[in-house]
Order: C-alpha cells, then sequence, then structure tokens
C-alpha cells in the first residue's frame, strides 16, 4: 500500500512537471471561435477554401465578424486571393492592423516580406512569426477567425493547437489516396491535440467540360466522402473543379463574392452553413 | 565511407507550392531514366507526406541494415530503381509523423548519408514544399557531395508561380544551379470532346522562367490517366507509350540528362 501511495504520489508529480512544460492556451483577445483549415497535404485548396469559407459565413449569417490568419509562413496565397498588398501599419500599442478586403480583416506573412523573397526558416524561428502573427495582431472583436494552415502536420500545427483554444479543424482534401492518406494523417494529429475536428471538404470533387458537359473525375471519385466515414468525422461538402475559381483566384475576386448565385458560390455557402452548425454541435 | 561517392548526379526536386505534382514528376521522371537505361534512385525527404512508396507501389516492406547503413527499397529484382522513405521506417506507414524542427533535421542527415545507394546514375530527391528545415538540412548534408541542381516544378497559376518565384530566389541565394522549370497541370483536355479548358491556367510556368532567367524544360497536361496510374502505382511510361503526357515527360528527361551531362 505504502510503494502504491509512493508511486501514485511520484506519477502526480511527474505530471504536473511535464504540464508545466507545456506552453498554456491562451485566447486571442477579440476572438470568439477559431476555426483551422488544414489538410496535411500541399495543393489541395486550404487557403482557396480558407478564403471562401470566410465570405461564405458572412454571407449565410451577415451579423458575423469574420478574419482571416494566413498560417502559411513558407508560401503566403492570402494576399493574392483576397487582392491585398501592403505594409500593415501599427497602432499606438505596436499591434499590426490588419488589412482588409469584402469585410473580412486578413493578415499574413505575405504583407511583411516582399514578392520575391524567400522565406527559409526553420520551426523555431516559423513559431516565432506565427506567435506574432496570432497575438500581436489589432484584430478587434470577430465571431471567427479562419486560420489557413500550411501543408504538413509540424511546427504550424503543434504551435497553433497548443497555444491558442481551436474550434474545430476543417479538413480539405481531393478525392485522390495521395491526397487522402495525408488528410488521414491530418485527423489523427488533430485528434492528437485534442482539436475537434468539423469535417472534411471534398475540393475538385469532379469537372465538368464547359463545352459538351461531360463530367470528368479527374482526380478520382468520392474518397474524401469515403474517407470521412471511415474516420467516423462529418462530411462537410463537395466543391467542384470549376474554372471559374482559379480564374477569380487568380483575380484575388473569391468566387463567393464575384459570382454570388454561381454552384460554386453555393457550394462554398453550404459548407459554410455545415461549420457553423459542426460548430454548435462540438460546443455542446 | 561514402554513400553517395557512386551516385553519379544528384537533382533536388522543388517547388515551393504544395500539390503541383513534385511526387509525380519525380517518379515519372525517374521512370523515364529508368526506360532509358539508367540505375536511378529516388529519395523521399517529405516526412510529413511522404507520397513516392505509394506511387511505385512498393507495399510495406522492411528496411535492411548492413555495414555501410540502410539498404535501399528496389522496385524490382534487376535493382534499377532505388528508394528510401520515412514510410519504410513507420510501423504504419500512414501514421502521422508529427515531429518538430530539429528531429526532421537528424533524419534527413541520416538519409543522406547512411542509404547505401551503391552505383547509380541519378539520384532524385523529392522534397516537401516550403523552404525550411527539410530543405536546409539536405543541403547541409549535400554540401560536401556533388548536387548538379534543382528542377521546379510549377502548375501555371497565379498562387503556385508566386510561390515558386520565392523557391527560384532561395536556389540563387544558396547557390543551387537551377536545372529548369516544369509547368504541370497545364491545360485538360476533355476525353468526350478534346476541348482544352485550361483548369490551372497556362502558360506561368513558362512566363515565370523568362522572367527568370530560367530554363523552361516543358509543360506536362493534367491527366486523368497519369493521376489514375499514380494512384495505383502502376509504371505509367509503360502503360500509356503513345499519350502526350508520355511525349512531355520524355522530352523533359531527355534534356535533364542533357544537361546533367554536358556539365
Amino acid at each position: 500500500h505504502y510503494k502504491q501511495r509512493k508511486f501514485k504520489a511520484l506519477q502526480e508529480r511527474q505530471r504536473q512537471q511535464m504540464a508545466r512544460g507545456l506552453p498554456k492556451q491562451k485566447p486571442i483577445t477579440g476572438v470568439k471561435q477559431v476555426i483551422v483549415v488544414a489538410s496535411g497535404k500541399g495543393g489541395v485548396g486550404k487557403s482557396t477554401t480558407a478564403v471562401n469559407l470566410a465570405l461564405g459565413l458572412t454571407a449565410v449569417n451577415p451579423s458575423k465578424s469574420v478574419g482571416v490568419l494566413d498560417a502559411d509562413v513558407h508560401g503566403p496565397s492570402i494576399p493574392k486571393l483576397m487582392n491585398l498588398k501592403g505594409n500593415p501599419e501599427l497602432t499606438d500599442n505596436n499591434l499590426m492592423i490588419p488589412l482588409t478586403n469584402y469585410g473580412i480583416p486578413c493578415m499574413s506573412m505575405g504583407f511583411l516580406v516582399d514578392d520575391a523573397a524567400p522565406i527559409v526558416w526553420r520551426g523555431l524561428m516559423v513559431m516565432s512569426a506565427i506567435e506574432k502573427l496570432l497575438r500581436q495582431v489589432n484584430w478587434g472583436s470577430l465571431d471567427y477567425l479562419v486560420v489557413d494552415m500550411p501543408p504538413g502536420t509540424g511546427d504550424v500545427q503543434l504551435s497553433i493547437s497548443q497555444n491558442i483554444p481551436v474550434a474545430g479543424a476543417v479538413i480539405v482534401s481531393t478525392p485522390q489516396d495521395i491526397a487522402l492518406l495525408d488528410a488521414r494523417r491530418g485527423a489523427e494529429m488533430f485528434k492528437k491535440v485534442n482539436v475537434p475536428v468539423l469535417g472534411l471538404v471534398q475540393n475538385m470533387s469532379v469537372f465538368q467540360c464547359p463545352n459538351c458537359h461531360h463530367q470528368t473525375h479527374i482526380f478520382g471519385s468520392d474518397g474524401a466522402r469515403r474517407l470521412a466515414e471511415t474516420l467516423g468525422v462529418h462530411f462537410l461538402g463537395d466543391i467542384p473543379l470549376h474554372l471559374n475559381i482559379r480564374e477569380m483566384s487568380d483575380r484575388g475576386q473569391p468566387v463567393v463574392v464575384s459570382s454570388p448565385d454561381s454552384p460554386e458560390a453555393e457550394a462554398y455557402k453550404k459548407v459554410a452553413a455545415a461549420v457553423v452548425r459542426r460548430l454548435e454541435e462540438v460546443s455542446t | 565511407n561514402d554513400n553517395l561517392a557512386q551516385v553519379q548526379h544528384v537533382v533536388l526536386v522543388l517547388s515551393g507550392k504544395g500539390g503541383v505534382g513534385k511526387s509525380t514528376i519525380t517518379t515519372e521522371l525517374a521512370l523515364a531514366l529508368r526506360h532509358a537505361g539508367k540505375k536511378v534512385g529516388i529519395l523521399d525527404i517529405d516526412l510529413c507526406g511522404p507520397s513516392i512508396p505509394r506511387m511505385l507501389s512498393v507495399g510495406r516492406p522492411d528496411v535492411h541494415q548492413c555495414d555501410l547503413g540502410w539498404v535501399p527499397v528496389y522496385t524490382d529484382a534487376e535493382k534499377s530503381l532505388a528508394l528510401m522513405s520515412i514510410g519504410f521506417l513507420l510501423d504504419d506507414p500512414d501514421d502521422a509523423v508529427v515531429w518538430r524542427g530539429p528531429k526532421k533535421t537528424a533524419l534527413i542527415g541520416q538519409f543522406v548519408s547512411d542509404v547505401a545507394w551503391g552505383e547509380l546514375d541519378v539520384l532524385l530527391v523529392d522534397t516537401p514544399p516550403g523552404t525550411s528545415d527539410e530543405h536546409l538540412a539536405v543541403l547541409e548534408n549535400l554540401k560536401k557531395h556533388k548536387v548538379d541542381g534543382a528542377i521546379l516544378v510549377t502548375t501555371p497559376q497565379a498562387v503556385s508561380t508566386g510561390d515558386v518565384r520565392r523557391e527560384i530566389t532561395f536556389c540563387k541565394k544558396t547557390g543551387l544551379r537551377i536545372l529548369g522549370i516544369v509547368e504541370n497541370m497545364s491545360g485538360f483536355a476533355c476525353p468526350h470532346c478534346s476541348e482544352c479548358t485550361n483548369i490551372f491556367s497556362k502558360g506561368g510556368g513558362e512566363d515565370l522562367a523568362k522572367l527568370t532567367g530560367s530554363v523552361f524544360l516543358g509543360s506536362v497536361p493534367l491527366d486523368p490517366l497519369l493521376s489514375a496510374s499514380i494512384e495505383e502505382g502502376k509504371d505509367f511510361i509503360q502503360s500509356f507509350p503513345h499519350s502526350p503526357t508520355f511525349s512531355a515527360i520524355t522530352s523533359i528527361s531527355h534534356t535533364l540528362l542533357n544537361s546533367l551531362q554536358a556539365a
């Protein structure tokens, strides 16, 4: 009995020591809920989805205020997609003022560096930059902050989940197995750090030829839907592969605002509505 | 002991942007070079998303040690294509690898020096997106050896070329020779009516090459047959020798070989 008590006391001391080692989660001032948009795999459309999700959230409920944080330090796409350029100004207490377009305040490493400059940083420096992008920005009062994550399952993902409370993660994948494998790794990582997975979005689901309307599943068919079932996560919706999405993205005019009645915009709005429902579910 | 001593040429496949087809192009180039009679190796340093084992359908082989280090995994009995990837070292290759920088750097150091490649004509190094720990680690560790240069892969659209432009600056700053730019997913021909739609735009890679004074290696179209082939781990070069994608890849591999042998 004595040995058991001693062992339990030792375990408790070790647990307390380890808990001290991990950073404490502190919410970002003024931000009610943080939604991360992640994938594991690169190039599946995280940034495009993050931007159109943010706009979709305001379209679905115009009274909500939404911001976008571009956490992809090496390949920041948000400035291009939101047609924003320039160095952020500072408030009197040295907080960076986000750049705003379409009613969405945004912050990105892309605003802080030259267009052609590579950001060749190891993990430690990246973490420090992420900390600044999270805490040294004058976000004001936001209902949702959509965070566009970089690909992978490393420093950035760990830092963000350890430093701020995340209301939920949206995982984006294309239907291909090679993307799904990474999506599964991404979902697993969020489970490890106790971030609720709101669901999976299947991007680039199908392409319809503008000439003959023949449908081609260029990147495979329904894989993300099946993965969602396998992993026991929700399926938030399909986004088709449409020329308009890429053309508008390249122009910095997200489809949700530039073609609000198009099927592509509707697809994003549906995902936004599903995200709102899921946030309510996981918070209860 | 130098495990890279008998490797004639080392080529990095970079992008900066994720999802443009680095692993696909690495795999296809390796297969094309093999068909041209070369002995090829692929080092997959994408620790978080290792795609190469899947694309070459090598399954879940054990990795053996020999006196010189790790024995690479061969895709065939003739040992014409050798691979090393973190996928082979994990209990379950689909497990998430959630590592911070220093741990990644350490493993990449081992991958560069401790794989017993033996004699190879070309070693292709498939990288993850970005310009971070993995890229710095591989360049640091390859410093003692000759690195012939890097191939940069991009899709034509602006968000991709923007990132690849940064990568080009990275190469110039680190003294890494740019062997050329490949424009992937360049146009899609409807299999039904042959109408070409530039889903991911077109020409962006070629324009980037002109803008930065780099060699343009060629365009590879968006081809569902290629995606399916990669998905199933099949040899596209063998299965579809008459497709425009095959000609594009073969032409790029010839240009690459010529520039490696000329230098």
